[in-house]
C-alpha cells in the first residue's frame, strides 16, 4: 500500500488510479470471499440459525400450541427442560421385572432415563465398532493371502451390504428377526431339525423379549435379546467398509519387509503382529473413528428395527431426540436434548481424537 | 477388457495373474491343497453370512405363490413370478399415491439436494481450499462441527422455523414444511457441509503447479476455477454428488416428520408403511419388491462408482 502512494502524485486522478491497482491487486483476496459467500449465506440461514434458535428454543416449553406463526410464544422455562432430562426425571415410568431362573428381583427397567440411554449408546458404539474393525482387518487378510481362487469374486460379493441402503437393510433385518415368519428362526429351526430339536425351540422373540438372554454381559445396563439382533445387523453392514481400507493399506505394504523379516527367520504369526498390524494401524484408527460417530448416530438401525423397545430399552441418543419431537412433541424439550446430544458427541469426537492421536490427520 | 474377462473366469485370470506376476514378485506361491480347501469354507460362509438377506428377499419378491407371510424357509424361490412388482408399480401402499409418483419425489427431493449441495459446495471448497484469509480456519471448524452433527440435531427448530413460511405464489399456496422443497431445505442443511468437506479434500490432493502458472499468464481467479479445477474434480463431483443423492434417496427423517399430503410422500416413507405400526397386512411378497426396487437404483451405481466413492472417501479423511 504504502509504495503505491509514493510512486503515485496526489491528485484524484492518481487516487483513483491507485484504487484501481489496489482492486486489481487484490483481485484473489476477494475472489476467495466471493466463492464464499453462497455456502456462508446458506449456512447461515439452514444451519447456524436454526442450531442458534435451537438454544433459545431449549429453554422454553414450546409445544404444539406455538406451532402456527401466528400462536403465542412459547413460555420461558429457564433450565427446566435440562433439569428434566439430566437427573432422569423425565421417565414415563419405570417397572421392576423380576428374571425367571434366577430368582432374584432386579433389572430395573428404567423407561425414560437419559444415563440408561447415554450408556447404551455408549455400549452400542464400541461394542459394534471394534467387532468391525476385527473382522473386517481378518477378512483382509484372508483376501489378502496370496494363491487363494477366486479372489475377485470374493470381492465383489463382499462389498455388497455397504451399497445397500439402511433403511432398505433394517427393514429386511427387522423381518427377518420375525417371530413366527423369519428367515432367522426357520433357519435356527431347520439347522436344530438336524439335531432333533423340536421347531418350539426357535420361536425366539427376537424384538419383543424383554428379559436379557445373558445376564452376566453388562450387568448394570439389561441388554435384551433385541440388542442382540441389531448386533448382528450392524455386524454384517459394518465389516466391509473396514475391509476396503484394510485392504488398501494391505496392498501398500511393500513385500520387501516381510521378505526381509522372513529371511531373519521371523515366523508368519510374528510378521503379523509386528510388521503387518503396527502398518495397518494409520489406515484402521480414522476408519474406526468414522465408524465410531456414524454407529454413535446409528438412528435406521434401532429405529426401524427394535424402534427402541422393547420398553426403551435400546433407545439410542438419536432415536430418543426423534422420539421426543415426532410422537411426543414436545418440542422445546427436543431442542434441550439435542443440545446435550451436540455436548456429549463433541465429548466423545475430541476424546476419540485424542486417543487415537489422530487429529493431525484431519485438515481442518 | 481386462477387468472384464478376469471377472467372468477367475481361474484364468488367476493362472494369468501368476504368470504376470512371476517376473517382477515370484512371491505368489501355490498354496496347498488343505490351506486352499480351509480358506476356500471360510470365504464361502461369509459368501452365504452377506447373501442370506438379499437372496431370502428376492425370493420373496419372486415367489410365485404370492407370500403374505413365508411359512417356510426357501433361499431360491420354487419358480418365478413378477406379481409382487407388478402390484408395486400399481399401489404399493394403502395411500392413494402410485409408485412413480413415489419414485418421481424421491427423485426430484434426491436430485435437488445432491445437485444444490454440490454446486454451493465446490465454490465453498475452492475458496476453502486455495486462499488464505482471516476467519477460514474458524469456518472451515464450523463446517467439521456440523459435519459432526447428525441431521436429528436441529429438526426441532427446522420444523418450527419452516412450518411458519407460507408460500404464496400465484395459483400456488402451500405451507414450506409441509412440501418437498421444505424437506428439501432441512436435507440440504446436512449435506451441504458434507460435500464442501468432501470436495475441499479432493481438492487439496490437486497440485498447484498448473494454477500458478495460469496466474502468472495472468489468469483471474474464475478462469482458474473454470478452466483448471472444476475439469479436474470432475469426479470428485460426480461422486459427492452421488453420495448426497444416495443418502437422500432413503431419507426417512425429514420426510416422516414433516410431510402430510400423501402425494408428497417418497419412497423410504411408503417403505416404512409397509412394514411400520402402519403397515396392517401389508404381503411381505410386495414388501420385498418394493425394497428391491428401492434399493436396485442407488445399489447399481454405488457398485459402477465404487473405486471412485472408496478413493475419494479415505482421500478426505486420511490425509
Amino acid at each position: 500500500m504504502a509504495t503505491v502512494s509514493e510512486n503515485t502524485p496526489p491528485s484524484s486522478m492518481n487516487d483513483k488510479r491507485s484504487f484501481s491497482t489496489w482492486w486489481s491487486r487484490t483481485t484473489y483476496q476477494r475472489a476467495a470471499y466471493y466463492y464464499l459467500i453462497p455456502a456462508a449465506v446458506v449456512m447461515a440461514l439452514i444451519t447456524f440459525y436454526p442450531m442458534f434458535y435451537q438454544v433459545w428454543m431449549s429453554f422454553t416449553d414450546f409445544g404444539i400450541k406455538n406451532l402456527r406463526f401466528d400462536s403465542p410464544a412459547p413460555n420461558n422455562v429457564g433450565i427446566q427442560n435440562y433439569l428434566d432430562i439430566l437427573p432422569d426425571k423425565l421417565k414415563i415410568g419405570s417397572l421392576e421385572i423380576d428374571i425367571p431362573g434366577t430368582g432374584r428381583l432386579t433389572a430395573k427397567v428404567q423407561n425414560f432415563s437419559f444415563m440408561r440411554v447415554l450408556a447404551f449408546n455408549l455400549a452400542w458404539t464400541f461394542i459394534n465398532v471394534p467387532i468391525h474393525v476385527v473382522l473386517g482387518v481378518l477378512i483382509a487378510l484372508l483376501l489378502n493371502t496370496p494363491g487363494l481362487f477366486f479372489k475377485k469374486i470374493y470381492r465383489a460379493i463382499y462389498i455388497l451390504p455397504m451399497v445397500l441402503p439402511w433403511l432398505v437393510i433394517a427393514t429386511v433385518w427387522r423381518n427377518m428377526f420375525d417371530q413366527d415368519h423369519g428367515s432367522i428362526n426357520m433357519f435356527l429351526a431347520s439347522i436344530g431339525g438336524l439335531f432333533h430339536i423340536p421347531q418350539e425351540v426357535f420361536r425366539i422373540r427376537w424384538m419383543e423379549n424383554i428379559y436379557p438372554p445373558f445376564d452376566w454381559f453388562l450387568p448394570g445396563l439389561a441388554m435384551p435379546l433385541s440388542f442382540y439382533a441389531m448386533l448382528i445387523t450392524n455386524i454384517w453392514v459394518g465389516w466391509p467398509f473396514m475391509t476396503i481400507v484394510a485392504t488398501g493399506a494391505l496392498q501398500s505394504i511393500p513385500k520387501d519387509l516381510n521378505e526381509a523379516a522372513s529371511i531373519d527367520g521371523a515366523g508368519s504369526i510374528q510378521q503379523l503382529f509386528k510388521i503387518t498390524i503396527p502398518l495397518l494401524r494409520p489406515a484402521m484408527i480414522p476408519a474406526a473413528m468414522v465408524g465410531t460417530i456414524i454407529t454413535f448416530n446409528l438412528f435406521n438401525a434401532i429405529y426401524f428395527m427394535s424402534g427402541g423397545g422393547p420398553l426403551r430399552q435400546t433407545q439410542i441418543l438419536v432415536t430418543t431426540a426423534y422420539d421426543l419431537v415426532n410422537a411426543q412433541r414436545l418440542y422445546g424439550m427436543a431442542a434441550a436434548f439435542c443440545v446435550i446430544i451436540f455436548f456429549v458427541l463433541l465429548i466423545l469426537t475430541l476424546s476419540t481424537n485424542r486417543i487415537s492421536r489422530a487429529t493431525e490427520r484431519y485438515d481442518v | 477388457m481386462s477387468e472384464i474377462t478376469r471377472s467372468i473366469n477367475p481361474l484364468a485370470s488367476q493362472s494369468a495373474r501368476r504368470k504376470a506376476s512371476k517376473g517382477s514378485t515370484e512371491q505368489e506361491k501355490r498354496l496347498p491343497f488343505w490351506k486352499q480347501l480351509v480358506l476356500q469354507i471360510i470365504c464361502l460362509s461369509i459368501v452365504f453370512f452377506v447373501m442370506f438377506p438379499i437372496m431370502w428377499i428376492v425370493s420373496l419378491s419372486l415367489d410365485p405363490r404370492d407370500l403374505s407371510r413365508p411359512n417356510d424357509f426357501r433361499l431360491i424361490p420354487p419358480g418365478a413370478s413378477l406379481d409382487a412388482y407388478k402390484r408395486v408399480l400399481t399401489q404399493p401402499t394403502a395411500n392413494p399415491v402410485s409408485f412413480t409418483q413415489l419414485a418421481l419425489n424421491q427423485f426430484m427431493l434426491a436430485g435437488g439436494v445432491a445437485i444444490f449441495s454440490v454446486i454451493v459446495g465446490i465454490l465453498a471448497a475452492y475458496s476453502f481450499s486455495r486462499f488464505e484469509y482471516r476467519g477460514r480456519r474458524m469456518l472451515m471448524m464450523g463446517v467439521v462441527t456440523v459435519l459432526m452433527l447428525p441431521s436429528i440435531a436441529t429438526i426441532a427448530p427446522l420444523f418450527v422455523l419452516l412450518n411458519r413460511v407460507n408460500i404464496h405464489i400465484g395459483e400456488l399456496s402451500f405451507n414450506l414444511r409441509n412440501s418437498l422443497f421444505g424437506v428439501g431445505i432441512a436435507v440440504a442443511a446436512s449435506q451441504l457441509p458434507f460435500a464442501i468437506w468432501n470436495l475441499k479434500g479432493y481438492l487439496d490432493t490437486v497440485p498447484r503447479e498448473l494454477e500458478e502458472a495460469a496466474r502468472i499468464d495472468g489468469a483471474s481467479p474464475n478462469q482458474v476455477f473454470t478452466r483448471i479445477l472444476l475439469p479436474l474434480s470432475t469426479p470428485a463431483i460426480a461422486v459427492t454428488a452421488f453420495l448426497a443423492f444416495n443418502t437422500s434417496w432413503t431419507e426417512f427423517i425429514m420426510s416422516w416428520q414433516f410431510l402430510t399430503n400423501p402425494k408428497n410422500f417418497t419412497l423410504a416413507m411408503s417403505l416404512w408403511n409397509m412394514i411400520g405400526a402402519f403397515s396392517g397386512d401389508t404381503p411381505w411378497s410386495v414388501f420385498s419388491a418394493m425394497a428391491l426396487m428401492v434399493a436396485a437404483p442407488v445399489a447399481i451405481v454405488y457398485l459402477i462408482l465404487q473405486k471412485y466413492i472408496v478413493s475419494g472417501l479415505t482421500i478426505g479423511s486420511v490425509k
